[in-house]
């Protein structure tokens, strides 16, 4: 055997050795918790032969409690590049078999490696989260990780679209990374979230709650809204993230690469989705399907604050961010799950150069002394900042209810809204028609023989005088009242025009959004 | 996210009804009840290690009444207003969470 065989023999045996994670005993206790491995994870992510590792070599820096003497391979986290549908990205994975996927400091350095690398070549960041936690033996090393980890999250934002797949347990410390990243993905049974597990809450509460009540896939889908999508398998969960990362752009300086331009095939009519009734209700993702191309919609956020829709289609081939009231759920309000989630939807689509429609079907804000006490000035302030701040294309249809301040928030052309469009059955005024007769015709009420009759007469005269969107179009805040058939078309025509669109901020630091 | 039998509702928003569903949040929210300035709430879940008072006893506004150990720290809870310990409702060693009502003091 020659020389360089002779290495070249070497290196592979190394790298069969790094390949095997934590040895055959931790991966069949992996596979038997129903999950795959770290690098079957990036491979069934990335395209196919794609996958380059880094840092495959790593050791630990753990010097105490006999922890110089053991040997993890990788440092529990597998690292590197590849291309999902030709997009490169820059990808870590932590590996649960090696330590517990525990965190120390080389595992944090590997990992901001890698980010340093995305935000440098501009590529997307995804972070597979698979570990028990800090690595306690290394102290306060482990704490230096986590945080340059988040520094660098942050820095990150708004430059580069950072996703987060939570494969396992993330706890304490650990869960603050996926929260400063644009999407999470968590999956049925796997997923666990949380700052204090129930061992804790156990012993300082005697609470007992498992962990999948505490931090399941599905509380962080549905109740606590830190997860953006849910799935029932890691594959359906890899399909989800290749079709998001199909819709988004690889960095802020970019827009989303675009697809061949198709027409909807929904089969449904848009002229009978929405009931001519305002109170009756529909489900509002039907007009979507019935406006974007091939009805293909990725919802985000499908089941937290399920009032509001956002997500992203494709008009003409490129893709657009829909925020929508959802009339079939809490009438479609305003409140302030639904406020975060809309804010933080429009400041992504504004970062990432993807135009925003709107599309406005709701009564106001949701009243109750939970959601005052909750802070539904400071959340809801949150939609108003978002849509003002933002400069992409803003695209605004009202379907039918536009009442209050939920009209202001809803991107109006007060706060910067490039086009203003209206069905015939818009409804634009300060409150819905039963509240606005009370105020306004009180006396008359009051007086009346029969008070009913008379406030039946006089929600019919307000009907008649306000609920439409003349009123709003005689002052041009509607640029025009349009029939629901020619929503597509009119929205083309928009997104065309605004294609070259510039709109410039007096220069800041930055902003303070009511966080 | 929907209620269990997905049905509409009547819904009332500024005098209109509306036909929706309810989600399980807005169905579980936290209900709105008002509290007397005596009532003291845990601040922090935690343990009662000690009470200072009995019930019927002459409390001054300021009176260190309770000790609750939470957040590794021990806690002084102090009387909010001068008056008559009504109701103690732990006793000590007891786990408590977060709002749990404490103690009851009617003001003089």
């Amino acid at each position: 055997m020659t020389e360089l065989n002779k290495n070249i023999q070497t290196l592979r045996e190394k790298k069969a050795v790094a390949e095997m994670g934590g040895g055959e005993a931790a991966i069949e206790k992996q596979v038997a918790m129903g999950k795959l491995t770290a690098r079957e994870r990036i491979l069934s992510l990335l395209d196919a032969n794609s996958f380059h590792e880094y840092d495959m070599f790593v050791k630990h820096d753990g010097r105490d409690f006999g922890m110089d003497k053991k040997d993890f391979p990788g440092d529990g986290v597998v690292t590197g590049t590849g291309t999902i549908f030709g997009a490169p990205v820059c990808i870590y994975a932590q590996d649960f078999t090696v330590a517990g996927g525990s965190l120390g400091l080389q595992h944090a350095r590997k990992i901001t490696k890698i980010m340093d690398h995305a935000l440098k070549m501009k590529c997307p960041i995804i972070g597979i989260n698979d570990s028990g936690g800090a690595r306690i033996q290394e102290g306060v090393q482990a704490l230096a990780g986590y945080g340059e980890i988040f520094y660098r999250n942050t820095i990150a934002s708004g430059v580069i679209p950072q996703i987060s797949l939570i494969l396992g347990p993330c706890a304490g410390g650990a869960v603050y990374s996926p929260a400063l990243t644009d999407f999470v993905f968590v999956v049925e049974n796997i997923s666990k979230m949380f700052i204090t597990g129930p061992n804790v809450i156990k012993t300082v509460l005697g609470e007992d709650i498992s962990m999948e009540d505490l931090g399941g896939a599905r509380v962080h889908a549905e109740v606590t809204g830190n997860a953006h999508f849910y799935a029932r398998s890691e594959q359906e969960c890899f399909e989800q993230i290749k079709r998001l990362v199909s819709f988004i752009p690889w960095n802020n300086t970019e827009r989303s690469k675009s697809i061949t331009p198709k027409e909807p095939c929904a089969r449904l009519n848009i002229e009978e989705v929405v009931p001519a009734d305002p109170r009756q209700p529909y489900d509002v993702r039907d007009v979507i399907r019935c406006i974007v191309d091939t009805s293909d919609f990725l919802e985000v956020q499908e089941l937290w604050a399920a009032n509001i829709v956002v997500g992203f289609g494709r008009m003409h081939g490129e893709t657009v961010g829909f925020v929508a009231n959802q009339p079939m759920v809490l009438a479609g309000v305003l409140d302030c799950d639904s406020s975060d989630k809309a804010a933080r939807f429009i400041r992504f689509c504004d970062s990432f150069n993807i135009p925003i429609i709107t599309l406005e079907d709701m009564p106001g804000y949701l009243p109750g002394v939970d959601q005052e006490h909750a802070g539904v000035i400071r959340h809801g302030a949150k939609v108003l900042y978002a849509y003002s701040e933002a400069t992409v294309p803003k695209i605004t249809v009202i379907l039918r209810k536009a009442y209050g301040g939920g009209y202001i928030a809803m991107n109006s052309r007060h706060l910067g809204a490039d086009f203003m469009f209206a069905w015939p059955s818009a409804e634009i005024a300060v409150m819905g028609p039963e509240g606005a007769a009370n105020i306004i015709f009180r006396k008359e009420i009051i007086e009346a023989e029969d008070e009913d009759a008379m406030r039946q007469e006089k929600v019919k005269e307000y009907i008649e005088k306000f609920a439409n969107p003349f009123v709003a179009a005689s002052k041009g805040f509607i640029d025009s009242v349009i029939e629901p058939k020619e929503t597509r078309a009119l929205l083309l025509h928009a997104l065309e025009l605004s294609v070259l669109k510039e709109e410039f901020r007096p220069a800041k630091k930055h902003g303070l959004p009511p966080f | 996210m929907k209620t269990q039998n997905n049905q509409y509702v009547d819904f009332v928003v500024t005098a209109r009804k509306y036909k929706t569903l309810l989600t399980n949040k807005y169905i579980n929210r936290p209900v709105w009840s008002r509290r007397l300035p005596g009532e003291i709430m845990s601040a922090l879940p935690g343990t009662l290690i000690r009470t200072l008072v009995k019930e019927g006893q002459q409390v001054e506004e300021g009176e260190l009444v309770m000790i609750l150990e939470a957040m590794k720290m021990e806690n002084r809870i102090l009387a909010p207003v001068s008056g008559i310990v009504k109701k103690i409702y732990i006793k000590e060693g007891d786990k408590i969470s977060k709002n749990h009502l404490l103690i009851k003091i009617e003001p003089k």
